[in-house]
């Protein structure tokens, strides 16, 4: 019984080591700096990143601009709830709001269009879910993410909330379209 | 020496136990167990209610349960548990006595009313907010006061384990350096002190906010140093149970570290590196910018995970070099093949340290990347994950332990031998397919804690893939079995204490013997092991680990780049 004793010597740290222990070392050294620079790396070529754009905001505040721009782009609305679908032209800014049990309101995007998606929560935390791309951010009140998005697909998506925001929570479903340049 | 210690010799493993230190280990793994079989019960209704063909509760009991379970299961259990094996590590492991046992004892009913607090708290509901209680989202007041109440009560354990570390050197208790396992005790220690000191920093705050003396508090502050409670307790975890595996391999084959400096050193990057992970619940938030998401959620270029891929190495290579040393040198895996597979305390360690390490690390690695994340955040995956990490690597860890604690601590034999045999299998391959299968039920979306994922009574539900009704049906299925691999360790563990046949062996004595330094071993005695291949199995193991780590991670960033362009 050794690892539960004092090592056998002293000086312990003077021991050579073990070819097997060196190799595996220097592999899952090399092995963790590629893993560390995959992600600046993915910055730099890759298509999909984090924005770092992001604001305070009071609910009141988020609240009126998502309002101007409903008021602005609406084209119908759907559901008994009449909540406006919204096709804002390509590289706009587009608000979502998160609240209680609701996304608000439905966004129809053009595929190969990219637009400036500004998120925010109302009341509680809660998760962005983009089905079945699954894409998946965290929506926190008081503060406004701005994220640009190009849907590359056309369809029908649903925005579902995946951050536990009491008892509706698995009523917070709601859809946005992706429809073909007009 | 001290004067008015009493002191025991475990006849068969030659360990002395201190007699405080004794009652108070039993004290706090009794707990651990009664808090296991409470969030067992737990886990298996949420379970079954996620399992869609069967969905057994209502909205508000499953928030209810999967708060009580989330917390009876990664907090109160795993830490009572912890503070026995840090007793256990610095008296019984240094032969010293225990410093302080009042103090001690009243660490031990502070986390007790704590627990229970917090549980009553949950239980009379207007508490469901999780284990996270992300504000501004609130619980009713006693849900925050129990858990600083268990925090003081587990901050107090700590300093009697380091004041036990202090007295054992003063009072000569042993040769040379700490055993190994006593190290890595000591940097779960480190870690619970920072972790426990960061829950203090936001659940004071969020507790006055709850009675109303504070009026707001900043969503993402909270997170922020919230998860440095949140995931820093996860890494004790870490910390603890490896030091485990290695008490297992000392304890079941004598195995000896390959060595000390390789080991000593990964537990120190631990120390240094662990902590920045608790970044990996912030990856998708507004408000923090990439270079801060990228060096802490890399562990500062994934030092840490380093560490763990090289006690991964360390851990079963000691085994095979002892093993190899009784004779076991046929071809690359005799060693492993004529291991003793009956004996839950080695069988229940390695099938923990392998799922640690292919289920809960290689995930681990993939959500706690910046990008990756974004393809997992907030769904069953995250679960997925921390149950191969937490249940199949500390949870299984501290159940092989107590197949050795019983006998030697409790003095009792291991009631039913054939089942206790069977529960590591049951339990673990359990778990393996419950983690698979909610890591795959997540990678096609299904959002973690939901009661519904067929969204009736919505104007716009999403109708999920068939597949994902399949992940969810197997996550029932083998939830069920590994609640029942748990039920027989409790029924084995209780039924032992309380009617186990009693084991002889010396009585108490103020006499204290000192832990002397380890024989050499043979291979030492020719001057080191520079240029031997001692451990050519268990490297082949590794480079199998590596294989599957590298093409899992590269067919997620295929995946990432196949969905919508985000910047």
């Amino acid at each position: 019984m050794s690892a539960i004793l004092p090592p056998s010597k002293r000086i312990w740290w003077k021991q050579p080591l073990d070819k097997i222990e060196l190799t595996w070392i220097a592999i899952a050294f090399v092995w963790s700096l590629l893993l560390f620079f995959m992600m600046p790396y993915w910055h730099v070529f890759g298509k999909q990143n984090l924005s770092n754009e992001a604001y305070r905001i009071s609910a009141e505040n988020y609240q009126k601009k998502t309002q101007e721009v409903v008021d602005k782009y609406t084209v119908r609305d759907e559901t008994d709830q009449k909540i406006p679908v919204v096709h804002p032209p390509p590289g706009a800014d587009v608000y979502m709001i998160a609240r209680l049990w609701q996304w608000w309101p439905i966004l129809e995007l053009e595929k190969d269009q990219s637009y400036r998606l500004h998120l925010s929560a109302m009341d509680y935390q809660h998760g962005f879910s983009l089905q079945p791309s699954n894409i998946n951010l965290q929506v926190v009140p008081g503060y406004e993410m701005v994220i640009t998005v190009t849907p590359n697909k056309t369809g029908t998506y649903s925005v579902v909330c995946n951050e536990y925001c009491g008892i509706g929570h698995h009523t917070m479903v709601s859809r946005l379209y992706v429809v073909d340049k007009k | 020496m001290a004067i008015n210690a009493l002191f025991r010799v475990d006849p068969k493993s030659g360990l002395q136990y201190h007699r405080d230190a004794e009652m108070l280990m039993k004290a706090n793994a009794v707990a651990g167990v009664v808090f296991l079989l409470l969030g067992g019960v737990l886990a298996l209704v949420v379970a079954l209610t996620r399992w869609p063909a069967v969905h057994l509760l209502s909205a508000d009991w499953f928030y209810l349960t999967l708060t009580a379970h989330g917390l009876d299961m990664l907090v109160f259990w795993i830490i009572f548990f912890e503070i026995a094996v840090l007793y256990f590590c610095a008296s019984t492991l240094l032969r010293s006595r225990l410093a302080t046992p009042r103090i001690a004892w009243l660490g031990f009913a502070l986390m007790l009313i704590g627990a229970i607090t917090t549980n009553v708290a949950i239980f009379q509901g207007e508490s469901s907010v999780m284990m996270t209680s992300y504000v501004p989202m609130g619980a009713r007041p006693p849900f925050y006061l129990g858990l600083i109440l268990f925090a003081v009560g587990a901050l107090l354990g700590c300093f009697v384990f380091l004041g036990t570390l202090v007295i054992a050197r003063a009072e000569k208790t042993y040769e040379g350096s700490v055993p190994l396992v006593t190290f890595g005790a000591t940097t779960a220690a480190i870690i619970a002190i920072f972790t426990i000191a960061s829950g203090a920093i936001i659940l004071i705050p969020t507790f006055l906010w709850s009675v109303g003396l504070i009026h707001y508090i900043d969503p993402l502050m909270y997170r922020t140093i919230w998860w440095g409670f949140g995931h820093s307790s996860q890494q004790i975890n870490v910390a603890a149970h490896v030091a485990v595996w290695y008490a297992i391999a000392a304890i079941v084959f004598g195995a000896k570290p390959m060595s000390e400096k390789v080991s000593r050193g990964a537990f120190l990057l631990y120390i240094m590196f662990l902590q920045l992970a608790s970044a990996h619940h912030l990856l998708s938030d507004p408000g923090i910018s990439s270079a801060w998401k990228i060096f802490n959620a890399s562990y500062f270029m994934y030092f840490a995970m380093m560490a763990s891929m090289i006690h991964g190495l360390t851990v079963p290579g000691s085994i095979e070099v002892a093993q190899r040393g009784k004779g076991f040198t046929k071809g690359l895996y005799e060693w492993l093949r004529k291991a003793p597979w009956g004996n839950p305390v080695f069988s229940g360690m390695f099938i923990s340290l392998i799922g640690f390490g292919f289920l809960g690390g290689i995930s681990g690695v993939m959500m706690g990347t910046e990008q990756l994340n974004m393809i997992i955040h907030n769904t069953l995956y995250v679960p997925g994950h921390f149950h191969a990490t937490v249940v199949i690597g500390t949870t299984l860890a501290f159940m092989s332990l107590t197949y050795f604690l019983i006998p030697s601590l409790f003095k009792r034999e291991v009631a039913f031998p054939g089942l206790a045999k069977w529960q590591p299998y049951l339990f673990g391959l359990g778990m393996y397919v419950f983690a698979l299968t909610m890591m795959g039920a997540g990678t096609l979306g299904v959002p973690r804690r939901h009661w519904d994922i067929g969204f009736a009574g919505t104007a716009m539900p999403y109708e999920f893939p068939g597949a994902a009704y399949l992940m969810l049906g197997l996550v029932g299925i083998s939830a069920v079995l590994a609640v029942i691999g748990g039920g027989i360790y409790i029924l084995v563990t209780v039924w032992s204490i309380l009617f186990g046949k009693r084991v002889e062996g010396a009585g108490y004595s103020t006499k204290q013997t000192q832990l002397k330094m380890a024989a050499a071993s043979a291979i030492e005695a020719h001057g080191g092991g520079a240029g031997a291949m001692s451990a050519p199995g268990t490297f082949t193991l590794a480079l199998v680990f590596l294989t599957a780590f590298a093409l899992y991670y590269f067919i997620n960033w295929k995946y990432l780049s196949q969905v919508w362009g985000l910047s």
